[in-house]
This record gives C-alpha cells, sequence and structure tokens, in this order.
C-alpha cells in the first residue's frame, strides 16, 4: 500500500490513498479517477494507447509507477477538450479525426489524439517525415493509418488558422 | 521523503544524498528512473515490489556537461534529451543510437542509466558506450567509485552495482572524428536490436573503435579490426581507405562477435549483419572506398 499521495489530472488536484505501490499511473486514471479515456491495451509501452502528458512529457501512462508521479501534473485525453466542454464541442485534433473518419474501433484513438495534440503544439506545420516520426509509438490495428495521416493535417490547419 | 504504509516507502529523492540514503536504509529497494524497463517487469507481475527509491528528480543525476575534454552523463538524462543537435554534435553515435530507442513516449521517459542498469545485451547505448570507453560512477551512501564500462556490464542483464550502489552518470570523451550508430531490426520504428554497432574515430590518438551489440552476453569490442583499419588508414592525406581493407575490416569485425540463435535472429543472421553493418559505417565514416 501507499500513499496518500497528490495528483493534479486535467487541473483538478486529487488525494490517492490506499494504493498499490505497483500500480502504474493508468491503473490509477482508470479505476480510481473514473477517467477510462486512455486505454490499456499492452501495459508494456508498445501500444500507446494509454499515451497521457505527464508535466510537459508524452509518456505511456502504463510505464509510470503511479506513487513515483506524485505532486505531478496529468493532461489524459479527458482533458483536451477541456476548454470547449461548456459548449459541447470537441477539440481541433478531436474533430478532425471526427471530419477524416479516423476512428473505427477507436481503441487507438485516445493515444493518438494526445500524441497529435502534442505534435502540433512543437511544430505547427509538421512534414510528412515529423507526423510519421510522432506518432510511430502509437499502434493502431483498424485503419491503416491513411485517414489517421489526413486528420493530422486537417488539424494542422484548423490550429494555424485558429491562431491567425 | 518517503511516504510509508504498510511497511513499503516510495521514496521520491529530490538530491543524490537523499538517494543515496534511501538505498543504505533498503538496500534492496529498487531504483526507479524512467520506468520503461522496470514498469514492464511490474506489469506482467515479474517483480514483487517493495521500496522504491524514485531518482527521477535529483538534480544531481540530470542532463550534461562537459568537463575538459569529457563529458559528463547524468545517469537520468533521456533518450529525449541525447537526440538534442546540442549533444548529437559532440557525440554522434550516442544520438543517434538515442534517436532508434523505441517511440518518443519511451524515448521521453528511457535513460540512458536505466539501459544501462539493466545491461540488457540489445541495449542500445551499450555498444556505443563500449566504443567510447565509458566510465560509470556509481554512488552509495558510503562514497563512490568509478568502474570501466567492460567491468560494469558483466553477462546478460547482469551489472556490478552492490546492494545500495546506484549510477550516478557516465563519462566519455569528446573525440575529433566521425561516429557511426547502426543497428539490424525487424522494421523501422519500435524495434529492439538484433544486432548493432558503433565505430568511432579518433583523429587525434589515431585509433578506430568498434563496440558490437546484441552479438554476445555483454557488449564486445573489435580489437584486431580496430588495430588493422588504424594501421590502413591514411590519416595525414584523408584518402578513403581500399575495397580490400574495407573488406578485411568487416570479416575481422564478424569474427569479433560471439553471436547466439534466439527468437529475434539465428547467430548467423547476426554475424552477417554484422558483417554488413561494419562495411557500412567503414565507408560513412571514410567515404567510398578506393580499387
Ligand atoms: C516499448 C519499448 C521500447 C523500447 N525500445 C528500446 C530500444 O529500442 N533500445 C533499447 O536499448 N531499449 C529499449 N527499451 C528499453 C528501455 O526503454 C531502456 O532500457 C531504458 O533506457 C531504460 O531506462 P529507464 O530509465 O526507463 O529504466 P527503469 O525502468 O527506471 O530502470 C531499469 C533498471 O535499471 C535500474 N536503474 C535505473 N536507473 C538506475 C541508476 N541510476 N542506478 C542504478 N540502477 C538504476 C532499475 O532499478 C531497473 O532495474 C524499450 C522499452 C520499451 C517499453
Ligand atoms: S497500454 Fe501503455 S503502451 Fe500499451
Ligand atoms: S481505430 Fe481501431 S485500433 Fe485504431
Amino acid at each position: 500500500m501507499t500513499g496518500p499521495y497528490g495528483l493534479t489530472v486535467n487541473g483538478h488536484r486529487h488525494e490517492i490513498a490506499d494504493g498499490w505501490v505497483g500500480e502504474s499511473l493508468l491503473f490509477v486514471l482508470r479505476e480510481r479517477l473514473g477517467l477510462p479515456g486512455s486505454k490499456n491495451a499492452c501495459e508494456e509501452g508498445e501500444c500507446g494507447s494509454c499515451t497521457v502528458r505527464l508535466d510537459d512529457q508524452l509518456v505511456c501512462s502504463c510505464l509510470v509507477l503511479a506513487a513515483a508521479a506524485a505532486d505531478r501534473s496529468v493532461t489524459t485525453v479527458e482533458g483536451l477538450s477541456a476548454s470547449h466542454e461548456a459548449d459541447g464541442l470537441l477539440s481541433d485534433v478531436q474533430q478532425a479525426f471526427v471530419d477524416a473518419g479516423a476512428v473505427q474501433c477507436g481503441f487507438c484513438t485516445p493515444g493518438l489524439l494526445m500524441a497529435v495534440d502534442d505534435l502540433l503544439n512543437h511544430y505547427p506545420d509538421p512534414d510528412d517525415l515529423t507526423v510519421r516520426e510522432a506518432i510511430s509509438g502509437n499502434l493502431c490495428r483498424c485503419t491503416g493509418y491513411g485517414r489517421i495521416l489526413d486528420a493530422v493535417d486537417r488539424a494542422a490547419s484548423a490550429r494555424r488558422e485558429a491562431q491567425t | 521523503m518517503g511516504r510509508q504504509h504498510g511497511g513499503v516507502t516510495v521514496t521520491i529523492a529530490r538530491t543524490l544524498n537523499a538517494a543515496c540514503e534511501a538505498l543504505a536504509a533498503d538496500p534492496e529497494a529498487l531504483v526507479l528512473a524512467g520506468g520503461t524497463d522496470l514498469m514492464v517487469e511490474i506489469n506482467r507481475g515479474g517483480r514483487t515490489v517493495d521500496d522504491v527509491v524514485v531518482i527521477d528528480r535529483v538534480p544531481e543525476l540530470q542532463g550534461w556537461h562537459r568537463e575538459g575534454d569529457m563529458l559528463r552523463l547524468g545517469a537520468t538524462l533521456t533518450y529525449a534529451e541525447m537526440a538534442d543537435p546540442a549533444f548529437a554534435s559532440l557525440v554522434p553515435a550516442l544520438a543517434q543510437a538515442a534517436r532508434t530507442v523505441g517511440s518518443p513516449q519511451i524515448r521521453a521517459a528511457g535513460t540512458i542509466g536505466g539501459n544501462l542498469a539493466t545491461a540488457s545485451p540489445a541495449g542500445d547505448t551499450l555498444p556505443v558506450l563500449a566504443a567510447l570507453d565509458a566510465e560509470v560512477e556509481i554512488r552509495s551512501h558510503q562514497g563512490h567509485r568509478t568502474v570501466p564500462l567492460d567491468e560494469f556490464v558483466i553477462g546478460v542483464k547482469a551489472n556490478a552495482l552492490a546492494p545500495g550502489e546506484l549510477i550516478a552518470a557516465i563519462r566519455v570523451p569528446v573525440l575529433d572524428g566521425p561516429q557511426e550508430f547502426l543497428k539490424v531490426g525487424p522494421r523501422n520504428a519500435m524495434v529492439i536490436s538484433v544486432a548493432s554497432m558503433a565505430l568511432v574515430v579518433d583523429r587525434v590518438g589515431r585509433t578506430v573503435r568498434v563496440g558490437l551489440g546484441s552479438v554476445a552476453p555483454v557488449p564486445l569490442r573489435a580489437i584486431e579490426a580496430e588495430v588493422m583499419i588504424a594501421a590502413r588508414l591514411d590519416w595525414a592525406g584523408g584518402r578513403s581507405p581500399t575495397i580490400h581493407d574495407v573488406e578485411r575490416f568487416a570479416e575481422l569485425v564478424a569474427d569479433a562477435t560471439r553471436p547466439i540463435d534466439d527468437h529475434r535472429g539465428s547467430a548467423d543472421y547476426r554475424r552477417r549483419s554484422i558483417e554488413v553493418l561494419a562495411r557500412r559505417a567503414l565507408i560513412r565514416a571514410f567515404g567510398e572506398p578506393t580499387p
């Protein structure tokens, strides 16, 4: 058992008590904080479906020991649209995935949304290689990636337009 | 400081001393850096988790800096940080190796100290550190000691750390000369090396150093090949080596391997891969061979 320790998730502070010492951040998000957006598919860092932002780094939450992230700030896919929630809107990247038809079973989607959001924060106008590199840690078994790449293009243009 | 519950303590160390003290209190505690090796084991249920000492917030273990002709790499230096252009210009082979590791998510978290402590034959920084004759700075509550790389990695996933010790830093030289890191695996991203090789040239010392990965229980050097090619190179004139020299070099590098058959590749495939990588690395470093 560990704790209690604090985690800030999508801007909200949580106290985690009575956790098991070996549990991952992914487990805590899904099972203790009721945030099932981050998906659990491999628990070994291969698939990226559990991707979150920890402070300013994109990481696999299945590989983060939750207790070791004490007092850090986590952004999950639930936090992406937070600023639009009041209007019932999706974030630019989420909307682009819908528009491009880049979601099939949807299991990889939350991780990809986090990866693409992070990419566009760093590279507003990424070239093809940069995009492919940025999503190389996110596996999709359904789409074949064509529509995902299309969604990245759409999201990049939308964000550039919103900023000019 | 440590949070204790049910007899298990997770200590998030904020100083190197605090980390060493926590390890002195429980020498069997797990040291946790980026978690990219350790958490895979924990998630699989392959590790009982007792006390944990978290070292990713210890300033003395972070980043890198230059000390004269050497670089001091903090144990928690990440792959993402090693890919940085300023770092890459000083130790290109290490930056190249870092870029091939895992995915952006893995490179943001995984550290050089974790790679070294794990001591997997496929660890991608290991052949580079072998070629650079890296030194490992080990710390404990008692003090510190420095161990050369070939005495640090002592077997498959076995290192020379005693209970209560941790890796504080790794020292590598800044050399004048080309460097290459090449690896072979089944695809382009997220690949564990089937065979890997680092080539490091020291124009001042007139040496060529070759480190090999995934072809023996520990990272290897190809001493015969190194000596042979150093003697044949036109150090003053800069003329590229002859086809014959390149072929001989590749053969000697392949002879230095001690590969095994496993699920990732056969011993023959590994030997052959290294021969191809050796030829390619030498040509990249010195140009197309002369007849
Ligand atoms: C999806 C995926 C892909 C990967 N791809 C690659 C790859 O391409 N190439 C490659 O080489 N590796 C790869 N790895 C393995 C791993 O990312 C690296 O070995 C990484 O460098 C481990 O560092 P870490 O900080 O995450 O270690 P951790 O998991 O924190 O620790 C690993 C081990 O080292 C010990 N340790 C860590 N730091 C210290 C220290 N300073 N002193 C003493 N002991 C310490 C820990 O106790 C533990 O036993 C991959 C892993 C995953 C999950
Ligand atoms: S569940 Fe974390 S990478 Fe697959
Ligand atoms: S949509 Fe099914 S895995 Fe990507």
